[in-house]
């Protein structure tokens, strides 16, 4: 917790230095066991960049403006992170020029970069040009004693895949999240087969981090805050004593516990969505122990995006939310109640905005 | 040939008058054509919604209002720090096309505002009225 506050200090500190001083990212540090024999270490999250061409060299001001900064100060951080997870929605239409343009302006961050892909990188041309110039799709790696995971999960039903006449059409489709002709995320039977054979090699004592761009549970099949076989996944990560899900795409503050598996969302650098209840014609279902997050003016660019820096103290997360137009927050795993919890914010005289 | 021309005209206008219905009264007819009216109206709002030409750089109104969401149409007219003033919810979409679509101001009698207005708030439908709230 004092370190916690220290550092928040420091990144305070540094982003005084820079114009505006909007940091959005998410720096985690984790702090496994009590003198434990794995040292704390900490990784910084960019998360739903949505770099959009216009023509040309050009690009959407807004949206490039966003990833800069985060880019900029995240080179500012002390201690430095171990390396940056960026959390997919590189692209805007996953144009090689949205995502050539996007690695350009990643390309001044000194640390590893581990990406996630959105479906904003993938329907255009099924993550061909994704695969080849940035990552693959999914993989797995360890890290002084902790089990990463990344997952795509963002794929569809193969008819669906398949009945567009163009990848043009299909991610123009794919990439209205209200579009009624869209169709939910998911992993697949292929994948998931691929993580129950990664989890067969891993303690179930090892502390598990899933990366993924959608929710790997059931929030708005409106908009595809969803992953249809999200259940299916879960039951994968269920022996394991602690997993965290940590997933973009939503552009809002959520978090969630079911069973043994907390649930973290991180903020755009673009944009923000409306939490789902403001669209008052569909059901939805965002988890009851998230209080959504405050919206700031909307006539600032940077409105309710934001950073965020986490620790992990025994395996569970807290992340910090700094929001520049709002009030920070932190939402942080209470051992007690076995859930995330803000619980400072419900004691500010500030009440959150109701998106009425 | 100018007589029998006014006599038609005046046989039509009494042909009207005997069988139009009474002034409070809406036909089936009358209330299908207005809905589908409107209804045609939603859909070109729909349409300009999300129509990258709406503004210069291709950022549509859906892409950070998906479903109309957020914006609130049953708060206006209500007062919006940024213009200093009471507005009604054109001035504010005016404000969107100017700065996030980098695009040209509507007049309020646009077809295109107007159907922006229809869409917007048909998506709200149901919701109480609550002008000037934030």
């Amino acid at each position: 917790m004092v370190k916690t506050l220290s550092r928040r200090s420091l990144i305070r500190g540094a982003s005084a230095l820079t114009a505006g001083g909007v940091l959005d990212l998410t720096l985690v540090n984790l702090a496994f066991g009590q003198g434990g024999a794995q040292p704390d270490f900490t990784f910084a999250y960019i998360s739903d960049s949505h770099i959009q061409h216009v023509k040309g060299t050009k690009f959407v001001r807004n949206w490039d403006r966003g990833l800069k900064r985060a880019v900029a100060e995240c080179n500012l951080l002390n201690p430095k992170p171990d390396f940056v997870v960026f959390g997919g929605d590189l692209a805007q239409l996953g144009k090689k020029e949205e995502l050539d343009h996007g690695l350009e302006l990643l390309s001044p961050l000194r640390y590893d970069v581990k990406y996630v892909l959105g479906e904003h990188d993938y329907y255009l041309d099924l993550g061909e040009y994704w695969a080849d110039k940035i990552s693959p799709h999914y993989y797995s790696w360890d890290h002084k004693g902790v089990h990463f995971i990344t997952l795509n999960s963002i794929v569809t039903h193969d008819e669906w895949t398949n009945k567009w006449s163009s990848g043009e059409e299909r991610m123009g489709v794919m990439a209205g999240l209200d579009d009624p002709r869209g169709s939910p995320f998911m992993v697949g039977a292929a994948q998931r087969q691929w993580l129950a054979n990664d989890l067969a090699k891993i303690p179930k004592s090892t502390p598990v981090v899933v990366f993924s761009h959608s929710p790997l549970q059931k929030i708005f099949k409106n908009w595809n805050f969803w992953t249809d076989d999200a259940e299916e996944v879960q039951a994968l990560l269920a022996p394991f004593d602690k997993v965290t899900v940590i997933y973009g795409h939503v552009h809002q503050i959520q978090y969630n516990q079911i069973g043994n598996i907390s649930f973290h969302s991180v903020m755009a650098t673009a944009w923000p969505w409306p939490y789902p209840e403001s669209y008052s014609q569909a059901e939805n279902y965002l988890p009851v122990i998230t209080v959504p997050m405050n919206r700031a003016d909307p006539f600032h660019e940077r409105d309710a995006t934001g950073w965020q820096f986490i620790d992990v103290q025994t395996g569970n997360l807290a992340i910090n939310y700094s929001l520049p137009d709002n009030s920070p927050r932190r939402v942080a795993f209470n051992p007690e109640t076995g859930m995330p919890e803000d619980s400072e914010f419900e004691t500010r005289s500030i009440p959150p905005q109701k998106h009425f | 040939m100018a007589k029998s021309k006014f006599a038609a005209v005046a046989a039509s206008i009494v042909g009207a008058w005997a069988f139009s219905a009474s002034a409070d009264e809406f036909t089936e007819e009358d209330l299908a054509l207005w809905q589908a009216e409107y209804m045609a109206a939603v859909d070109v709002g729909r349409g300009v919604f999300t129509d990258p030409a709406l503004g210069t750089n291709g950022v549509v109104c859906a892409q950070c209002h998906p479903n109309g969401s957020n914006i609130h149409p049953e708060t206006y007219p209500k007062f919006q720090k940024q213009l200093g003033q009471v507005v009604p919810l054109w001035v504010m979409i005016n404000w969107c096309i100017r700065n996030p679509l980098e695009g040209e101001e509507l007049a309020a009698d646009d077809p295109r505002m107007i159907a922006l207005l229809a869409y917007i708030t048909h998506e709200r439908r149901g919701v109480a009225l609550e002008p000037g709230k934030h």
